[in-house]
């Protein structure tokens, strides 16, 4: 079995997991017994490996239909007495926000862990914002662990401080944590508890005005009493000695500091907070108290900096504290070692030698990040791009949605002109046909459709407007490693499951123009899309084909492999698969000769054969590979 | 002590696949490791760039000049990390390119291999045909694997050659671990220094 090593119960071995594979291990140590979530990167595979593992370590695991969806179930399943984890992106924050801030007025029975997984330097967010201020504004107990090991371990912990305080807590990760991998020892695994007993109590659980204003006050008393943990916590601990620079420092940034103090040999002392909500004033009070200067270094917001300050201040502590307040920090993008050095150049007055080699600055190609090759988005989008050019229509408004398509953006498509959120691409394409005469298309992923995309879809509907509406449907949540969504057969659990038909449910919501296309069949589509164009009212695409890469894997498995070869007798150079349908496989290169030819890439081509079908001197053959 | 590694090439040529292969063997060596991965937007035809340190070390990024080696799966994505290579560091580069559609479409150019190695001259460059051998060896997809071959002959890489090979063995399914083994031995012996 898949991930059978994050499963075995043998206490003292040590793997080489990512810090999320990590963090399912912790779950199960913890004896969890209901997780939920909504995939986003950097906390997908928490949810990849939980597929393939929950059964069997007997727990309940579902892939839910969005975060707050997430949260809710997870809520329940904690008011019920069990051990529950629900984990998403930030953003997925967001979406669960609503949720998220009544579990910690109405508390929870068994354990509750709420990880948020935050995406600073923005790899695959449209935002970095920092979710420890989530744990201020609901009053949630927050723990932010710094590498695979602490991900595992500190789990178990955030569920002991669940219990003990009958509160959730917000589980603070980057993606720096979530995606390194590294050696973790394995404890010992706890009984599953499965199966819980929800007895009723109104009178917390109902969070009407009148139960909402006495659990407030009673946040705020369990909040005190946290506090006093996390002031004497073995999560928040002191390395080195010294009396003269302290560096206080939280989550992946932690590493960072350790590694340049250990190259530098600096005489620091560290204060690694590790449970940083509610803040640890006393010890932090003593530790600042203790040196001639205080280093703080977090990424993202001043959080621990501005605590720290206040310390100070209401303590009338008179030491010198450097951090992204008085501009020694960056306050956006992650850190990395140079950050660090950067900063103790700039603090200490110091010049740190780097090393550095300096290669001649020659021009690279940009690779940006594209679409697959064989990718039915691009064949959809080319169809969408022909259709336009074909109508002479030169300015439709193309709203997008999160998910890899949103790299139709890219040349030659430019098939994205707005964006905001999770399904957003509905809502604006409302907005965009209600107060423009432009040509409106909205383009959405399957697992986003059913998302976000839903109400939006209704809205357009009971509103009247007026706008192609493109579901593209390739059987999975692609960008995030592929997992389920309510349109498929299989759930969480990786059981047999009941799914929602895409067509029947825009059917019933009363629109009429719905159509389901085989992107592949490039003339068909393009036909369908130049209907709908021309349709008035609301008209649905489907665009359906599943996507390359489980094609792919699907055909390597059963030894089944082919390419595509462009037949250079044949080939008159006229680049429509290069420049129009531009695939990734397909390049141009200048041979021996001095003639630029178009070939294709035998490494990346998936044997998709959309460029054959386009191409109008049938230039391009299938080959078989053994 | 710690020695800092980069693994630098496109998505779908296996490099994520390769950098663990590593760690497993480090863990299999009884030594610690840290390495930090890329995942997230499309997965095949974008940069990919892991980074790791074997030894005494918590950071999962390297600062410049922190990379002992860098693995190279494709000559530009080799030249776009060598600011993090030292005036010592081993570039093992494969000399195949992936021509990025930036080229065709917005009329960037591709430099001339032999230039991008001439440049890298005052480092210890160690290229090879990776993406031949390894359609020698059977079959396009274990680039990587030859890639896996030649860094074990890098005198700083401090794993032991047959532990690499147990840990590929641990990795690959075992329908295809002949082809691999193949094509790290040919990765092995195309180099010598
Ligand atoms: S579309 Fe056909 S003829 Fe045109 S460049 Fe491509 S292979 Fe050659
Ligand atoms: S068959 Fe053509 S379009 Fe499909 S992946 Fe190969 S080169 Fe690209």
């Amino acid at each position: 079995m898949k991930y059978e090593n994050v499963i075995v119960d043998e206490p003292g071995r040590r793997e080489f997991l990512l810090g999320n594979e990590a963090i399912v291990r912790g779950a199960i140590e913890a004896g969890v017994g209901f997780a939920s979530t909504y995939p986003g990167t950097p906390s997908s595979e928490i949810g990849n490996v939980l597929f393939y593992v929950a059964k069997k370590a007997g727990m309940y695991f579902e892939f839910s239909t969005n975060e707050k969806v997430a949260l809710e179930v997870s809520a329940a399943a904690a008011a019920s007495g069990l051990r529950s984890m629900v984990f998403f992106k930030h953003v997925g924050l967001n979406v669960a926000a609503d949720a998220f801030m009544s579990t910690a007025y109405v508390g929870t029975n068994g354990g509750m862990v709420i990880i948020s997984a935050d995406d600073p330097s923005m790899h695959s967010s449209q935002n970095e914002q920092d979710n420890r201020y989530y744990a201020l504004i609901s009053g949630m107990p927050m723990v932010e662990p710094s590498n695979a090991q602490e991900m595992k371990d500190f789990i178990k912990k955030a569920f002991e401080i669940s219990e003990k305080y009958k509160l959730p807590v917000l589980f603070r990760t980057t993606t720096r944590v979530n995606h390194v991998r590294g050696i973790v020892e394995y404890g010992k695994i706890n009984r599953v508890k499965r199966e819980g007993y929800f007895h009723k109590n109104p009178a917390k659980y109902v969070i009407l005005p009148s139960v909402a204003r006495r659990m407030h006050m009673e946040l705020l008393e369990k909040l005190k009493r946290v506090e006093e943990e996390t002031n004497n916590s073995e999560l928040n601990r002191i390395e080195g000695n010294g009396n003269e620079i302290g560096i206080i420092t939280s989550g992946v940034a932690y590493n960072y500091v350790h590694d340049v103090v250990k190259e530098l040999g600096l005489n620091a002392k560290i204060l690694k907070l590790a449970f940083t909500h509610p803040f640890p004033k006393e010890l932090v009070k003593e530790f600042i108290s203790s040196v001639k200067k205080v280093i703080v270094v977090e990424e993202l917001e001043p959080y621990l900096e501005k605590e720290t300050r206040l310390v100070a201040q209401m303590n009338d502590i008179n030491v010198d504290i450097y951090g992204k307040l008085n501009g020694y920090f960056p306050r956006a993008y992650e850190y990395n070692p140079d950050v660090i050095k950067d900063a103790l150049e700039k603090i200490m007055n110091i010049k740190i030698e780097r090393n550095a080699y300096t290669p001649e600055e020659i021009s690279l190609p940009p690779r940006p990040p594209i679409l697959c090759p064989g990718c039915p988005h691009r064949a959809t989008y080319y169809a969408a791009m022909m259709a336009l050019k074909q109508l002479k229509i030169k300015d439709a408004i193309i709203t997008t949605d999160i998910g890899c398509y949103t790299l139709g953006i890219q040349k030659p498509y430019e098939m994205a002109d707005y964006l905001l959120c999770m399904g957003s691409s509905i809502g604006t394409a409302v907005g965009f046909s209600k107060s423009t005469k432009q040509k409106v298309i909205g383009f959405v992923g399957d697992s986003t459709f059913f998302h976000a995309a839903i109400p939006g879809l209704i809205d357009a509907y009971h509103n009247k407007a007026n706008l192609v509406y493109v579901i593209l449907d390739n059987r999975t949540t692609a960008m995030t490693g592929h997992q389920p969504h309510p349109g498929l057969p299989v759930n969480g659990m990786g059981e047999p499951a009941p799914y929602v038909d895409i067509e029947n449910l825009v059917r019933g919501i009363g629109i009429d123009f719905v159509k389901t296309v085989d992107p592949y069949d490039v003339k068909e589509t393009i036909k369908v899309f130049k209907e709908a164009i021309k349709h008035e009212g609301i008209s649905v695409i489907i665009s359906k084909r599943e996507c390359a890469l489980l094609w792919d894997a699907r055909r390597r498995k059963q030894g089944e492999w082919w390419i595509y070869e462009i037949n250079q007798d044949k080939c008159t150079q006229c680049g429509l698969c290069s420049d129009w349908l531009a695939c990734a496989a397909i390049f141009k290169r200048k041979d021996k000769d001095g003639k630029v030819r178009i070939y294709i890439n035998d490494a990346l081509c998936d044997g998709c054969g959309v460029c054959a079908t386009i191409c109008p001197f049938n230039a391009i053959d299938k080959k078989v590979i053994r | 002590m710690s020695v800092g590694i980069v693994y630098a090439g496109v998505g779908g040529q296996g490099v994520l696949t390769a950098s663990s292969i590593v760690g497993k063997a480090a863990l299999l060596s009884g030594m610690n490791v840290v390495m930090s991965e890329v995942h997230g937007m499309a997965q095949r035809g974008g940069i990919v760039v892991t980074e790791m340190k074997i030894g005494e070390a918590k950071s999962p990024l390297l600062g410049q000049g922190e990379a002992d080696i860098i693995v190279g799966f494709e000559p530009v994505e080799a030249y776009r990390i060598l600011k993090k290579a030292h005036p010592e560091s081993y570039v093992i580069v494969n000399t195949e390119p992936i021509i990025p559609t930036t080229v065709s479409l917005e009329g960037k150019t591709y430099p001339d291999v032999k230039q991008i190695l001439g440049n890298m001259r005052d480092l210890h460059v160690v290229s090879l045909e990776a993406t031949e051998l390894a359609r020698k060896a059977g079959n396009v997809i274990a680039t990587n694997i030859v890639m896996l071959g030649a860094l074990a002959k890098i005198p700083v890489f401090p794993i032991k050659k047959e532990i690499l090979e147990e840990a590929i063995k641990k990795t690959i399914n075992p329908k295809y671990h002949e082809m691999n083994l193949k094509a790290f031995q040919m990765g092995y012996e195309s180099i010598s220094l």
